[in-house]
């Protein structure tokens, strides 16, 4: 497989076919290609964007304007968690169609206190067992996806935990991106020895630099720890600093450092105004380095349109300073495992903002000097927190104090920091010095190495390292004969075979499926008569996943999730008839012998015009465009009016837009049109359409009218529409 | 730490006259006596991680790179570098190195390893 079709999905078999030979096609860190400020994208103007996709999902309201999808200059985030590759390389090829190429991969519950790595293809939980295999897959699957979307993939994940060094040599040697490296991470949120941490991230960045790898630090993991999250700015400037110059000092360039910020606080605080100096305070401090705007997960709770809200203003304010990369987190990260959709939709959120933001600093400036007084406290309160680390004796001591992820704004202290022993936590006493004559006969070997006079690279030793002769990588295959990608796919094989599909929220036809409700209870008995529905319905394993008061006794809303104990057999679908339209040549040669009008009006009380402008229209290929004449009513026309029109004009046809469908009035106004039609003896001689996007054809029939078009509908559409009808007329006379 | 009241005004003093350049120039030399230490001690330092990370290199698997790591640790044998030990073991018996690290993990050359290597003292400073 060289190719994938965008009508089929991607071929996991395929993908898995001849792995051990695969080589990944380059290394390094891939940014965006900027197009020059002022680029045109159709009549558009932008400052901001970068190189389009081949193949691409535009935003929603792309329709509007003839489908241009521009991607900003940002690289776009995407966090995939499955626990199972196969299941995450389809996220991930959605993910690409909608603007991501940042594709960052968590990792399974618990490998970051796995002593080595892991092989093959077991399950993971809330997120993905690494392996070589694993990523290799996934590397080969990118290359087939970047080709499709026309846009190198950046593929990511974490060089952390007791392994750090030897993940970092298989990132180096399959092909992965960039990672997350952050000593302080292991030390003060998986209580992995400090001594072994600083030790071996050396070695690990050491060959992360040799990879082009971009390295995302941890320091906003502090922010959603403390308990008053803007408390912790300054220690953030300082974790940071740590991080960054640990990183420099090892052989990291800092074009491949990005600092992991995020917006600290969140409305009902005033949010821009606390977290804008803290964000200019980082650029300022950090200039060289790279910035990846983290969305702020801290407050996400259940509620997907809170954290929506959120994440359009943590993107807001990176266009506002800036960032490099702008991250996405799902916003149902508070109450599942990502799904699907929510991944697509917080992609869909940062292109959306930073599109509606492009070149917004040639309108808006920060007002430097009614910032500088903030930014400048931030700083010096960091500086402080220096002082008195390097005062106490260093960076452990300070650490066994308690010095860090303490509650207070420092230099208050509330002395409820994290403190870890130098000598103690996971792997203490696995660190040794090195003797005088150690030596590793390898590259890109960070640290003291007693290599022999007169070899020019380490590895000359040994014939080659497998950096620099990857054909001396040993490819493991599975060791779980109970736990892995074979097992797991034979299940989706055999539903392929019978053609029977389920729904899905992660894995192939999963079974489960959302649904959602309003109450008039109480909140406890709304949840209780939720859960009733789903049993009633014959779902399984209902469970609440969000509440929201509207009132506390005028209702409740909830949302659910449920399984869905059967099968649908694609074979017994019934698809609802597509309509055929005429070549343009025939349209535009019909009309030219026999000359059609129409009359069109929004019906009733309808003042919702747009959709009906776009099939009369020349503009937006309405069918003014085949020369058909229209005359144009205008909104709210009750259904006597069009009628009456239709007479005066010689009309061949009715167009009757109707949107509004509350209390069924689109159903009552095709009835009566139909009848006041019959009344007026006109009925014979005009068609009747209606349209709307609550609209289908069936429905429409069943009311009395010609026909029905619902949403996506275009000019041509309804144009061939009436020229066939009218074309049967001709040939019977 | 012990609890302490917010004396930012007191103790930023010295800070408060500083330029905005001179504030950030002294927060990265801060920065450098933090780091500087820590750089010191992974240069001069290794754990197992490290050691297993120069076995992958060498074009050890996982499985191997563990078991070898594993054995010389025990031996008290891991700062002279366990890709050393192999590569050495491998000259002295004139085999692929590969093939001497899976021989060492089936408990061959155990004497030799100690014979070469538990002569030579020294930290490394």
């Amino acid at each position: 497989m060289d190719k994938l079709d965008p009508k089929k999905p991607i071929d996991v078999e395929e993908i898995l076919r001849d792995l051990d030979k695969y080589r990944p096609r380059r290394r390094g860190w891939t940014w965006r290609n900027k197009l020059p400020e002022g680029t045109k994208v159709d009549r558009y103007e932008y400052y901001q964007i970068s190189e389009p996709l081949k193949n691409s999902i535009p935003l929603p309201a792309a329709h509007y304007f003839n489908n241009i999808d521009p991607q900003p200059d940002v690289v776009i985030t995407s966090e995939i968690a499955s626990g199972r590759f196969e299941d995450d390389i389809r996220r991930m090829r959605m993910a690409a169609w909608h603007g991501a190429d940042h594709i960052m991969v968590i990792r399974t519950l618990g490998q970051s206190h796995f002593d080595g790595l892991i092989e093959g293809t077991p399950e993971g939980v809330g997120g993905i067992p690494i392996t070589r295999k694993q990523l290799r897959a996934t590397r080969k699957a990118l290359d087939l996806i970047e080709d499709e979307v026309g846009r190198p993939i950046n593929f990511h994940s974490y060089v952390s935990g007791v392994a750090g060094p030897e993940i970092a040599v298989l990132f180096a040697e399959e092909g992965v991106n960039g990672a997350h490296q952050d000593p302080q991470y292991n030390v003060l949120y998986r209580g992995v020895n400090p001594v072994r941490s600083f030790v071996d991230a050396a070695v690990a960045k050491r060959i992360m630099a040799w990879a082009g790898m971009l390295q995302i630090d941890g320091a906003h993991n502090a922010n959603a720890s403390a308990k008053l999250a803007w408390t912790v700015m300054p220690e953030l400037l300082v974790q940071h600093g740590i991080n960054c110059l640990y990183s420099v000092k090892v052989g990291m360039p800092k074009g491949n450092i990005a600092l992991s910020t995020v917006p600290p606080v969140i409305a009902p605080l005033p949010e821009m105004r606390i977290d804008m100096p803290y964000a200019i305070a980082l650029r300022e401090l950090f200039d060289g380095y790279r910035f990846r705007a983290q969305m702020n997960t801290r407050y996400i709770e259940s509620d997907l349109f809170d954290a929506t809200r959120a994440h359009v203003i943590n993107a807001v304010l990176s266009r506002l300073t800036s960032a490099d990369l702008q991250s996405t987190i799902t916003p149902d990260e508070g109450r599942n495992v990502p799904w699907h959709v929510n991944s697509i939709r917080g992609v869909e959120t940062a292109k959306h903002t930073l599109l509606a933001m492009d070149g917004i600093k040639n309108y808006v400036k920060i007002d430097q000097q009614a910032v500088s007084e903030r930014v400048r406290e931030l700083k010096m309160r960091a500086i402080l927190m220096l002082e008195e680390i390097v005062d106490m004796g260093g960076y452990f001591e300070a650490l066994e104090a308690g010095m860090f992820v303490d509650n207070g704004y420092y230099p208050e202290k509330f002395g409820d920091g994290i403190a870890r022993k130098k000598d103690g936590e996971i792997a203490a006493g696995s660190v040794v010095p090195r003797d005088v004559d150690y030596m590793a006969p390898v590259c890109e070997h960070f640290g003291y190495n007693n290599i022999p006079e007169g070899i020019e690279k380490p590895c000359d030793l040994i014939g080659g390292c497998t950096l620099h002769n990857p054909d001396k990588i040993q490819f493991m295959d599975e060791l779980d004969e109970t736990d892995n990608v074979n097992l797991r796919l034979e299940k989706v094989n055999d539903m392929r075979r019978r053609n029977v599909i389920k729904p899905e929220v992660e894995w192939f036809a999963d079974g489960w499926v959302q649904l959602d409700m309003t109450f008039s209870l109480p909140e406890e008995y709304a949840e209780a008569a939720a859960l009733a529905v789903c049993e009633k319905l014959g779902l399984q394993d209902a469970t609440v996943i969000a509440k929201t008061v509207l009132h506390p006794s005028e209702g409740t809303y909830v949302e659910l999730k449920a399984k869905v104990p059967f099968e649908i057999k694609v074979d017994e679908l019934q698809l609802p008839k597509k309509t055929e339209t005429l070549p343009e040549d025939e349209l535009f040669e019909f009309v030219e012998k026999h000359p059609i009008k129409v009359v069109a009006a929004t019906v009733g009380e309808d003042e919702h015009s747009v959709g009906l402008r776009e099939i009369l229209d020349i503009k937006h290929g309405g069918i003014e465009k085949y020369g058909i004449k229209y005359v144009y009513l205008g909104t709210s026309i009750p259904p006597e009016k069009l009628i009456d029109a239709a007479i005066e004009t010689g009309a061949d046809a009715i167009l009757a837009s109707m949107i509004i469908t509350h209390n069924d009035v689109h159903v009552k106004n095709m009835k009566r049109l139909n009848e006041l039609a019959i009344e007026k003896g006109i009925r014979d001689k005009v068609l009747i359409i209606a349209g709307g996007t609550q609209i289908n054809n069936d429905m429409a029939v069943e009311n009395g009218v010609d026909a029905g078009f619902g949403r996506g509908t275009k000019g041509a559409d309804v144009a061939s529409f009436i020229v066939k009808k009218l074309r049967e007329k001709y040939e019977k006379k | 730490m012990k609890p302490r009241v917010d004396d930012f005004a007191q103790r930023s003093k010295h800070l408060q006259g500083m330029s905005d350049e001179e504030l950030n120039n002294y927060f990265w030399q801060l920065v450098e006596k933090v780091v500087d230490p820590l750089v010191d001690l992974a240069q001069t330092h290794t754990s197992p991680s490290i050691e297993r990370s120069v076995l992958l290199r060498m074009g050890f698997n996982s499985l191997e790179a563990k078991q070898l790591v594993d054995m010389i640790f025990e031996r008290g044998l891991l700062g002279k570098g366990a890709g050393h030990i192999v590569w050495r073991i491998a000259k002295e018996k004139g085999i692929d190195y590969i093939k001497a690290g899976r021989n060492l993990i089936q408990g061959q050359y155990w004497e030799d390893v100690d014979r070469i290597f538990k002569g030579i003292k020294g930290v490394n400073k």
